[in-house]
Formats: C-alpha cells, sequence, structure tokens
C-alpha cells in the first residue's frame, strides 16, 4: 500500500475558520456579560440578525448563491465585532445602522467576501464614532447588570441627554486616563487616578481586564488552532507596550504603563480578532509585523493625543489602506532567485 | 440641430461634469451640505461657464494658440469676478453662506475644460449652449448630492432656501427627534454618498449598453 509522506493538509473551510472564530471570542464574551450584564448578548443577536438580513439582500441582488455565502459565517464575525466594540447599552438601531453599514458598503460594494480592503466591523466602527460620538461613548459602569435598565436603554427609542441613563454610565478607564491627564490641572497623575477612580481595577480597569484576559485566551486557541499567526497579535501587543513602557518610563505621570495600555479598551480583541482579518491585514509574515506595529504606533498615538475614546478603529483603517504596499515590498524572493524590487524587476 | 441636442445630451448624462468626467470636485464636495447651498454655487457655476463659453468662443480667431491657458484663465476670473459680486449685491445672506467658495469657481476644472475642449474650437452658440448645459449637468448633481446629505444629516429639506427666495420654507421631511447624522455633513459622507452616486449612474449605463444589442436582435427577424 502506497501511502507515503509528504501529506498535504487540506486546507480549512471559511466556514469552520469563521466559526472557530466565533468559538474564540467566547471566552471574553463571558466575561463580558458577568461584568457588565447581558446587554452585550442582545446587542450581538441585533447585529447578527441586521448582518445576515443584509448580506442576503446584497447576494439576492449581485446573484450569488444566497446559503453558500450566508453560512459561512464571515457575516457574522463581523456582527459579533460591532457588537463587542459598541457601547452595549447603546440604542439599538446603532449596532443594526452600524452593521449594514459594514455589511452592505464596506463589504458588498467592494466586492464581498476576500474583496473588501477595508475591516468592515472597524469601518462601522468610525462612522458611528464620528457620526454619534455621545451614543458611542456612553459604557455602563462595570458591576452593573440591571438587565431591565439595559433593556430600557437600548430600546427606548429617546436620544441624548432624555435617555436616563446617566445613572448607569461611567467613562471607560481610557476615557478617565484622557481627559483627567491632559485637560485637568496638572497636579492629576497617573497613579492618583488609579487610586481615586472607581474604573480601575488592578491593571486595565475594573471588569475590562477579564474581558482581555478572555479574548487573550480565545486568541492564543485561535493561534495553536492555526487560524491565526503569532506575527500579528505579537508584533502588535509588543509595539504597544515598548511605546507605553518608554513613555511611562519617560514620565510616570501622565503615561499610563504597558500593561494597561494592552489590557484596556480594544487592545486585545485588536490584536487577536480585528488587525488577524485575513482580508483587509497583510499576508506576508515580515508584512504582518510591519502592519500590526503600525497599528500599534497610530493607536498608542491616537489614544494618547487624540479626542476619541479608542485609536484602534482609526489605527486599523489607516493601516488597512497600507495592507496593499506592505505586502508588495515584503514579498520573499522566490527560492534560488535574487531578491527582486517591485518596480524594478 | 442635432448638435444641440447632442450638446445636451452629453452635458446632462453621458459626459456630466460630476459622474462621467469626475471634474470640479472641490465644490461639488465641499458646499454641498444642503440643497441650497448646493443648488445657488450650482447656479453661479451655469453664469460662469455659459458666459465664459461664449467669451472665449467669440475671441477665439484673436487669441495665440500659445498663450491661450493664461488668456483662458484671465477671462474666466474677471467673468467670475462679476459673478461675485453680483451674488453678494443681490444675494448677500447667500453670499456670504458660500463664501470663498464663488471666487473659486476660477480654479474649478470643468470651467477651463469646457473653455479648452469645447469653447475655443467651436461656433458661439453650441459654445454658450455648452457651458450652459455643462453648468446645468453640474448643478442638477450637486444639488441632489446636497440634497441627500441634508436629508440624511438633519432630516431636512431646502434648509436656507428663503436666501434664495424670499418666504420660502425649510421642509422637515424626517420625524423631529431624527438624530441627525452627522458624518453626512461631513467630507466622509460626501465622498461616499458621491460614490454612491457615479455607481448608480455607471450601473444605468452598463444596462442600457446591454439592453440595446439584445432589443436589435429581437427586432431583425421581425422585418
Amino acid at each position: 500500500m502506497i501511502n507515503n509522506s509528504p501529506y498535504f493538509r487540506q486546507p480549512a473551510s471559511v466556514r469552520s475558520v469563521m466559526l472557530r472564530v466565533l468559538v474564540a471570542l467566547l471566552p471574553g464574551l463571558a466575561a463580558y456579560v458577568w461584568f457588565f450584564g447581558a446587554a452585550v448578548l442582545i446587542q450581538i443577536a441585533l447585529c447578527s440578525v441586521a448582518a445576515l438580513a443584509g448580506e442576503w439582500a446584497m447576494l439576492a441582488i449581485r446573484k450569488k448563491p444566497a446559503w453558500l455565502f450566508l453560512s459561512d459565517g464571515s457575516a457574522l464575525v463581523t456582527a459579533w465585532l460591532i457588537a463587542l466594540t459598541f457601547p452595549p447599552i447603546a440604542p439599538w438601531w446603532l449596532g443594526v445602522a452600524a452593521t449594514l453599514f459594514a455589511i452592505v458598503i464596506v463589504k458588498h460594494l467592494y466586492g464581498g467576501l476576500g474583496q473588501n480592503p477595508f475591516n468592515p466591523a472597524m469601518a462601522a466602527y468610525c462612522l458611528m464614532i464620528v457620526a454619534y460620538p455621545q451614543l458611542m461613548s456612553q459604557w455602563p459602569a462595570a458591576g452593573f447588570t440591571d438587565i431591565s435598565a439595559q433593556f430600557t436603554a437600548i430600546f427606548g427609542s429617546l436620544v441624548g441627554a432624555e435617555r436616563h441613563i446617566d445613572a448607569i454610565v461611567m467613562a471607560t478607564p481610557l476615557d478617565a486616563m484622557r481627559t483627567q491627564l491632559h485637560t485637568a490641572d496638572a497636579r492629576t497623575t497617573v497613579a492618583g487616578i488609579f487610586g481615586a477612580h472607581a474604573t480601575f481595577g488592578n491593571i486595565g480597569g475594573r471588569g475590562w481586564e477579564w474581558i482581555a484576559f478572555g479574548y487573550l485566551i480565545g486568541g492564543l486557541w485561535l493561534i495553536r488552532q492555526r487560524i491565526i499567526t503569532w506575527h500579528i497579535p505579537t508584533a502588535f501587543l509588543a509595539t504597544l507596550a515598548i511605546i507605553a513602557g518608554i513613555a511611562s518610563f519617560a514620565n510616570p505621570a501622565i503615561h499610563a504603563g504597558p500593561l494597561f495600555q494592552v489590557f484596556t479598551g480594544g487592545a486585545m480583541l485588536c490584536a487577536f480578532f480585528i488587525a488577524t482579518d485575513p482580508v483587509s491585514s497583510t499576508s506576508t509574515p515580515r508584512g504582518k509585523l510591519i502592519f500590526a506595529a503600525g497599528i500599534a504606533i497610530l493607536a498608542w498615538i491616537i489614544r494618547t493625543f487624540g479626542a476619541y475614546p479608542d485609536g484602534i478603529a482609526f489605527a486599523t483603517l489607516l493601516m488597512n489602506i497600507l495592507a496593499p504596499l506592505i505586502d508588495l515590498w515584503t514579498q520573499p524572493p522566490v527560492f534560488g532567485h535574487k531578491k527582486s524590487t517591485p518596480g524594478k524587476s | 440641430m442635432s448638435l444641440y441636442t447632442d450638446i445636451i445630451r452629453n452635458s446632462l448624462w453621458k459626459q456630466n461634469p460630476i459622474l462621467s468626467q469626475v471634474l470640479g470636485l472641490c465644490p461639488a464636495l465641499a458646499v454641498t451640505t444642503s440643497f441650497t447651498n448646493a443648488f445657488s454655487l450650482g447656479l453661479a457655476t451655469v453664469l460662469v461657464m455659459a458666459m465664459s463659453n461664449f467669451a472665449v468662443s467669440s475671441l477665439r480667431a484673436f487669441i495665440p494658440y500659445e498663450i491661450r491657458i493664461p488668456v483662458f484663465i484671465l477671462i474666466i476670473a474677471a467673468l467670475t469676478t462679476v459673478v461675485d459680486l453680483a451674488f453678494n449685491a443681490w444675494l448677500h445672506d447667500l453670499y456670504l453662506v458660500l463664501g470663498i467658495f464663488i471666487p473659486l469657481i476660477v480654479t474649478n476644472c470643468i470651467v477651463l475644460a469646457r473653455v479648452e475642449a469645447f469653447a475655443a474650437k467651436n461656433a458661439v452658440a453650441a459654445s454658450t449652449l455648452d457651458g450652459a448645459m455643462m453648468g446645468l449637468g453640474l448643478t442638477a448633481v450637486i444639488s441632489v448630492l446636497g440634497a441627500a446629505r441634508e436629508l440624511i444629516g438633519q432630516g431636512t429639506l431646502f434648509s436656507g432656501i428663503d436666501m434664495l427666495i424670499p418666504g420660502a420654507h425649510e421642509l422637515q421631511i424626517l420625524p423631529a427627534d431624527y438624530p441627525g447624522f452627522l458624518v453626512s455633513m461631513l467630507p466622509p459622507g460626501a465622498f461616499i454618498l458621491l460614490g454612491l452616486m457615479i455607481a448608480a449612474s455607471n450601473w444605468l449605463n452598463h444596462r442600457a449598453s446591454q439592453r440595446i444589442p439584445t432589443e436589435k436582435t429581437v427586432a431583425t427577424p421581425a422585418t
């Protein structure tokens, strides 16, 4: 019987990849529900329905096989990422509109699965943070898990100040850092904020650090499953930690340390689930390192000096633009050939 | 006669300044935050384009070929100044809103493009019609863009229309508690909506170009 090596691995189907990405999100999601209540599950349900409806409509218009693409789960991953990055108590239409924008405009108008130059979930996040900065920065306080109040916040038709959610809203750790360090009087220090502010836990904010830890577990499992490679998460987290470390070493009073930066906001989610999007990121190993380091640098700059709550989304989109160029310049030479420079042939 | 209908059809659809030539995007993106702004600037552009095409076409025998571009620009600049002063005198509120974008019509590529591509080579009547129609084609597109941005952005139509027609009122189309959509009023909204409009016009053209041959093949056996 001839049964010798080499064996060829069957490449994983899109469906199995996407399903495992969803499974990998579960630890982080569990921590999210534990600390912030079940509102995020409502958002996930809403965004999933919107994503599938948008996907189905676009497939019908484009005359593509509906079930094949609907069942591949890529729309669901986009929906989950939107639900996880948006405030869980945002009004229902915010996530739904963002998901439809992500699926219809960012994904399908650019050619559908595998063709979109931008990460759909992050493009939707940027759209909404520019359009509704107030709604996008109303985050619930950790430990506030009263589902009926959250339900009212999501499905109440009122907007703005009349939403009666002041009681449950609290500044996120990143917000607190930025507003208090850069606009308040110079005597406020990082250590002071950590000591005085109820939002802050031990590392990255109460609740937030555990969600990030959940994403870390899921992400490591994804690497073990060979869904993603180590390059992007490592380069992203290392770069972010190094910059934060240098800044915090140079002036510990106004710059939070590397552990805080890595374990707060969307950093961990970005490292394993957003920057690793196989479509909109780079594909060469060296390209992945450059791409992820670029996101980390931009994200730290936007977080520290920018006006928006978190820099992850803008940083990801900016590096998405550069991804094709990075790929072009980091093509490994074909085996046996000298390294050629693109454009010179 | 068919020359004139050709000019009209070309200007309004086939070679529409915005949708097909993608020229003159600076005002198209910057001023289209409301229907009134877009329409008024479009009107000013129509005036400048018709007058400059008329002037250049009348003078085309006297303009030395080598220095024609500076001469064209001087003519366009003079006529733009006339329109600028006219807006300042008779539509002063609107003039304050449109501000720098009226003088900037000088630098609008579509004006120079029509002068160079059409008026410098064609008779006076045809050139004037071309300028006016190209301007109207631009006005139509940026008016739709302005109306769409206004409607999505703040739920109204014709806001500020009283600057153009005294006594007219804006219309509240969407419910008064519509939260607004700020992106639509910002430059990204203009880019996204204009992209969608160009895509839609390409799709219509594509559909039309596919339909013609099938109609012919159906028609042939019958005759």
